[in-house]
């Protein structure tokens, strides 16, 4: 497994050093001169011409590749036209905000998802499997920004249950430690503001695991149904297995696997989805942040915001594929 | 000699879309202790849905045991609860299937599969589990067994794999093994072995066995008695040597012919003419009427009952057999091409 793990290492250099030539290229393929951006519409063509000289926007692309990858490699993502901070630095807050909503998400996802499809495959049939799966045929054809918009009218408008916007009461902010705030909170033993944070972040989580969710639910039933027509499900009844050992150790085993592709594949849609909730729910993410970004030409923010949700994407799929060896022994020896 | 399992009148439906299909269809039988009784039929008769008629493993929905009843040692399972099954299944009658490649789970250890198959039944520690999975790995022939117990089942080879199932139905030293065509998938020599270890554990231990095979070589190797099946029904039942000396049933006697006769050097098998009908399919008149070449009309227009044959326990579905002196008299005429 240490071997194993090793070598897919290895094998995410040449991955990530293409991901940051294809990011580069298609951030300096934006049409629009940043220089005559950052400078406004007065700015004289010497002033321009300084400014370009001064980024180096005007060495040759190769150049600026080599110097922009040998940056990155130092952990320097550059500098962001529009405040002048340290992306490294800035990005920080926007990025905990966006792994907080999308763990979460992901989590209801999961956690509903794989159950719904399990109990709908082992009572197959059943009432609780049609409405499941006339449930997941509607999630999934539900677009999202109507569903958030749906869920702010129901219940913060009408029953005002919940907060419509925004991570934490602004009246009470958070003290940021690690910036995830729901770990802060607990960190400081401020549980008031714990609940608070769970409260904004319901809303814009279901909005984003509905989809993932549904996809999940009729994954894991169908590989579910498979599963549990093999002979070692019989075997396992054969000794005197109770069901729910069949369904969840010797079933739920074999019929992950797709449903863990489906997963890590959902997981990078999410993070990609994020800028629609984000923007829905005001939640101050990264999706916002490079969204922002693209509005001002600001192009080093929009090629660090890219490239670190895709270096998310990488790692996830990395993650996944390590699951897969971790639960099936057979994959280490191909 | 007393009968551990007594099946009386069952019948095993399927309820599907292109109608009822009644995969077994009114068989009596008994298993004595500790005896090997070999149930025999070609493809589709319903060996595989009686089997699992006694261990309450029909797939439901579609099939349902519909009438009849299974007396083990004076409980009748069919009325059986889940609970009481689940004790019953691995415990007092166990079951071992036809494709070792995939009756194991590939993602648990062998020894994970085995240690689970005793827990279930008895309080023990994983410990003595352990000890009790590798000395009955040991008992059916795998010298390797401290390791095979960490192993998974695809480094194992196909007989290995049978071993490993026939491990885990005796761990718990069952009453009835029912082996559902245990050898079919391996090849000639592993076949043999199989059967041999089959053979001493039912010799050792007194438990009883029922065999499930197309193999008519299998069955005169280790069986005392033998059922054939047709479309769901029993058609003849007898002891070994009557069965392979003086079958009385059309069907019986192609399926003997049908066995390869090393010393005739016959190139082609004789095969019975035509194909099993699908169960339901005939409403009316002996199953076999389609294909039997001493069919008359008699056979299409009633159902034929099991008459008394020869010897001892010996019944045969067939008109013929009416009685046992035109019984001989209309076997010399058929067992002659
Ligand atoms: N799940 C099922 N759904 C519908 N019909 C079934 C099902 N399982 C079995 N049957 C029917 O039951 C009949 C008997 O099947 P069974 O598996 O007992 O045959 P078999 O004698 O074991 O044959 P084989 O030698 O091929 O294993 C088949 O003809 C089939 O039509
Ligand atoms: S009853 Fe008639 S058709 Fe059936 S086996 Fe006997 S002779 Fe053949
Ligand atoms: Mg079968």
């Amino acid at each position: 497994m240490l071997t194993y793990t090793l070598r897919r290492l290895l094998m995410l250099i040449p991955v990530l050093l293409g991901m940051a030539l294809i990011v580069f290229f298609i951030i300096h393929a934006i049409p629009g001169d940043p220089a005559q951006i950052i400078l406004g519409q007065q700015a004289t063509e010497e002033n321009v011409e300084a400014l370009n000289e001064q980024l180096g926007l005007n060495e040759p692309l190769y150049v600026q590749f080599f110097s922009y990858l040998g940056n990155i490699l130092t952990g320097d993502l550059g500098e962001s036209f529009q405040t002048n901070n340290a992306i490294s630095e800035e990005v920080w807050p926007f990025l905990a905000a966006t792994i907080e909503l999308s763990f979460v998400a992901m989590l209801i996802a999961i956690v509903i998802g794989v159950n719904a499809g399990i109990i709908s495959a082992w009572f197959q049939n059943s009432w609780f499997d049609y409405s499941a799966m006339l449930l997941a045929l509607i999630g999934v054809s539900i677009p999202i920004f109507w569903l958030g918009l749906m869920e702010q009218w129901a219940f913060s408008v009408e029953l005002n249950w919940l907060p419509s916007s925004g991570r934490e009461n602004v009246r009470d902010p958070v003290e940021p430690i690690t910036h995830l705030f729901l770990i802060d909170t607990l960190i400081q033993g401020r549980l008031d503001q714990f609940v608070d944070v769970v409260r904004h972040l319901i809303l814009p989580s279901v909005a984003l695991a509905t989809i993932p969710m549904a996809i999940i639910a009729r994954i894991t039933r169908s590989s579910m149904l498979e599963v549990m027509k093999s002979d070692y499900i019989r075997t396992a009844r054969a000794k005197g297995m109770r069901m729910f050992g069949v369904v969840y150790k010797h079933s739920l085993k074999n019929a992950v696997i797709p449903v863990l592709t489906i997963i890590g594949l959902q997981t990078g849609l999410l993070l990609g989805g994020a800028i629609l909730t984000e923007t829905i729910f005001s939640w101050p993410g990264i999706g916002r942040y490079i969204y922002g970004a693209i509005d001002a030409r600001d192009y080093p923010v929009i090629q660090s915001g890219v490239l670190i949700v895709a270096t998310m994407f990488i790692f996830i799929n990395l993650i996944v594929d390590l699951l897969y060896a971790a639960v099936d022994p057979r994959i280490k020896y191909h | 000699m007393t009968s551990i399992l007594q099946v009386k009148g069952l019948k095993t439906t399927f309820f599907t879309d292109e109608g009822n299909i009644p995969a077994v269809d009114d068989i009596d039988f008994h298993l004595d202790e500790g005896e090997i009784l070999g149930i025999v039929g070609e493809s589709g008769c319903g060996k595989s849905v009686t089997s699992l008629s006694i261990m309450g493993l029909v797939p439901n929905p579609p099939g349902k045991i519909t009438d009849g009843s299974i007396t083990f040692q004076e409980e009748d399972l069919t009325k059986a609860s889940e609970k009481r099954m689940r004790e019953i299944r691995g415990n007092e009658i166990s079951m071992i299937f036809q494709e070792p490649m995939t009756s194991l789970n590939p993602l648990f250890t062998i020894g994970n599969q085995l240690i689970e198959a005793v827990k279930l039944h008895e309080k023990v520690s994983k410990q003595k589990a352990l000890h009790r999975v590798i000395e009955m790995l040991k008992v059916v022939g795998l010298p390797r067994a401290e390791e095979m117990v960490n192993e998974y089942p695809h480094q194992l080879s196909g007989g290995m794999r049978q071993r490993v199932m026939i491990a885990m139905a005796f761990i718990c030293n069952p009453k009835i093994l029912i082996a559902d065509e245990p050898t079919t998938a391996l090849d000639v020599t592993i076949q043999a072995q199989i059967l041999h270890q089959m053979k001493e554990l039912n010799r050792k231990r007194n438990t009883a066995v029922m065999l499930i095979t197309h193999d008519l070589g299998v069955v005169a190797e280790v069986c005392t008695r033998v059922i054939v099946m047709y479309c769901g029904q029993i058609i003849e039942q007898a002891d070994v040597n009557t069965i392979f000396q003086s079958p009385k049933h059309p069907y019986t006697i192609g399926l003997l012919q049908s066995v390869p006769d090393i010393r005739e050097k016959r190139s082609r098998l004789f095969s019975i003419k035509g194909n099993v009908p699908k169960p339901g399919s005939i409403q009316k008149g002996c199953r076999f009427a389609g294909r039997c070449e001493q069919a008359h009309d008699r056979c299409f227009a009633e159902d034929p009952p099991l008459y008394k044959g020869d010897g001892q326990g010996h019944q045969v579905r067939c008109f013929l057999h009416e009685s046992i002196e035109e019984a001989h008299h209309v076997e010399d005429t058929i067992t002659s091409p």
